[in-house]
C-alpha cells in the first residue's frame, strides 16, 4: 500500500547505533563468555546445561538485537525473526518429547541405560 | 547487484529498498537457523544417550583455546559492527580499517581451530579407522604435548566413563563426529564471510560505500554476525560439558 509520506519523504533516515552501545555489548559478551566457563566448573547437577543455554541465549539476543540492528528494524523483519525462532522451538520441542517419552521396540526407554553396541552382533 | 545505490522502480525509498534487502537475508538467515538447529538437536539427542562418552569428549577439548576462540569471535563482530556503523555515518577511510580487522580477527579464529583440529589427529581422535580414544593414555611418549599429570587425569576421567559405558571407544566417536562435523561446518561458513570480506574490502577502499549506500556492508555484518551466533552456541555445547567433575 503506497503510503504518501514516504513519497514524498525522498530522505534515507534509518537508525544509526552509536558507537558507545557496541562497546557496551561487546563487554557484556566478553563478561558473560567468561561468567559460562565459570558457571561450568560448579556444579548444579541437570542445571549446567540450562545456566549454559540460557547464557548463551542472552548473547545471542544481544547480539541479533544490537549488532544486527533487529531492535530497530521494521516489524516484518522482527516478524521472520520471531517466525524462524519460533518454528525452531516447534522442531525441538516436538522431537524432544519424543525421545524423552520414548520407550523404543525393544522396550528400552530413552535414554538406554544399557549401553547398545554399534557393532553387527546386535542387529535385529 | 547494483553499485550506484539508485532507486529501482518498484521501491518508494531508498530506506524501503534496504529494509527488502534486510528482509530477504533475514529470511536466509532463518534457514541457517533451521540448519543448525537440526544438527544441534541431532547433537543433543546423542549426548543425552552416550553421555559418559561426549563428557569425556568434551574434557580432551582445550578450554583455553576454545575460549579464546569465542572471545575472538565475539570481537570480530564488534569490528564488523563498527564497519558497518563506518558506512552509515559516511567515515568512508575507517571502513576498510575495521574490514581488515575483521578478517584479521577470523583468521586468529582459523588458527587457533587448526592447532585444535592438529591436535586431535595427532592424538588419534578422528573418528575412523585409527581412533583410539587410549591412544594418549597407551603411549604417553607419542603426546608429547601432553604432560604426565594431564595424562593421569586423562587416565582417570577415561576410566570412570567406561565404568558407565563400556563401549566408550564406539560412542566417543559419535563425539568426534558432532564435533567436527559442527565446528567443520561453522569454519565453512567463516570461509564464505571471509570471502565477503574480501569483497567487500576492495569496494570500500574504491571508496563505494555511502551512508545513501551501504546495503552489502550490512548484509554481509548480519552473515557474519549469525556465524557468531552459532558459535556462542557451540561453545557451551562442545566444551562446557560435565566440566565440574
Amino acid at each position: 500500500m503506497p503510503d504518501k509520506d514516504q513519497v514524498s519523504e525522498p530522505q534515507h533516515h534509518e537508525h544509526i547505533v552509536p558507537p558507545r552501545v557496541y562497546i557496551v555489548i561487546i563487554i557484556t559478551l566478553l563478561c558473560l563468555t567468561a561468567l559460562t566457563v565459570v558457571a561450568a566448573y560448579i556444579d548444579l547437577g541437570p542445571f549446567n546445561v540450562v545456566v549454559a543455554l540460557v547464557i548463551a541465549t542472552v548473547k545471542a539476543s544481544l547480539v541479533v538485537l544490537f549488532f544486527m540492528h533487529a531492535k530497530y528494524s521494521p516489524k516484518r523483519t522482527k516478524l521472520v525473526i520471531m517466525a524462524g525462532i519460533f518454528w525452531l522451538l516447534i522442531l525441538l520441542f516436538m522431537t524432544l518429547s519424543d525421545y524423552f517419552t520414548r520407550i523404543d521396540y525393544r522396550g528400552v526407554r530413552f535414554p538406554m541405560t544399557q549401553s547398545i553396541s554399534l557393532g553387527t552382533s546386535h542387529r535385529s | 547487484m547494483h553499485r550506484t545505490g539508485e532507486l529501482f522502480g518498484q521501491f518508494n525509498t531508498l530506506e524501503q529498498q534496504k529494509d527488502t534487502a534486510s528482509l530477504g537475508m533475514w529470511i536466509f538467515l532463518v534457514t541457517e537457523l533451521m540448519f543448525f538447529g537440526g544438527i544441534m538437536l541431532a547433537y543433543t539427542i546423542n549426548r543425552h544417550t552416550y553421555f559418559h562418552a561426549f563428557a569425556f569428549g568434551s574434557k580432551t577439548l582445550s578450554l583455553p583455546l576454545g575460549g579464546t576462540n569465542t572471545a575472538v569471535l565475539i570481537a570480530s563482530s564488534f569490528t564488523m559492527a563498527m564497519a558497518v556503523w563506518s558506512s552509515q555515518a559516511g567515515r568512508r577511510k575507517l571502513i576498510p580499517i575495521f574490514l581488515s580487522l575483521t578478517i584479521l580477527l577470523g583468521f586468529v579464529f582459523f588458527t587457533i581451530k587448526y592447532v585444535e583440529y592438529a591436535q586431535k589427529f595427532h592424538h588419534h581422535l578422528v573418528p575412523g579407522s585409527s581412533f583410539d580414544v587410549r591412544y594418549c593414555i597407551d603411549n604417553p611418549s607419542k603426546c608429547s604435548d601432553m604432560s604426565a599429570e594431564e595424562i593421569a587425569t586423562e587416565r582417570k576421567e577415561l576410566e570412570e566413563a567406561e565404568a558407565g559405558d563400556p563401549d566408550l571407544n564406539a560412542h566417543a566417536q559419535l563425539y568426534y563426529s558432532a564435533y567436527f562435523g559442527m565446528t567443520g561446518l561453522h569454519a565453512l561458513h567463516m570461509v564464505i564471510g571471509a570471502g565477503l570480506l574480501f569483497w567487500l574490502l576492495r569496494a570500500s577502499i574504491a571508496g563505494r560505500f555511502t551512508p545513501q549506500w551501504n546495503t552489502p556492508v550490512d548484509i554481509v555484518g548480519l552473515y557474519w554476525h549469525f556465524v557468531d551466533i552459532v558459535w556462542i552456541y557451540l561453545f557451551p555445547l562442545l566444551y562446557l560439558i560435565d566440566r565440574h567433575h
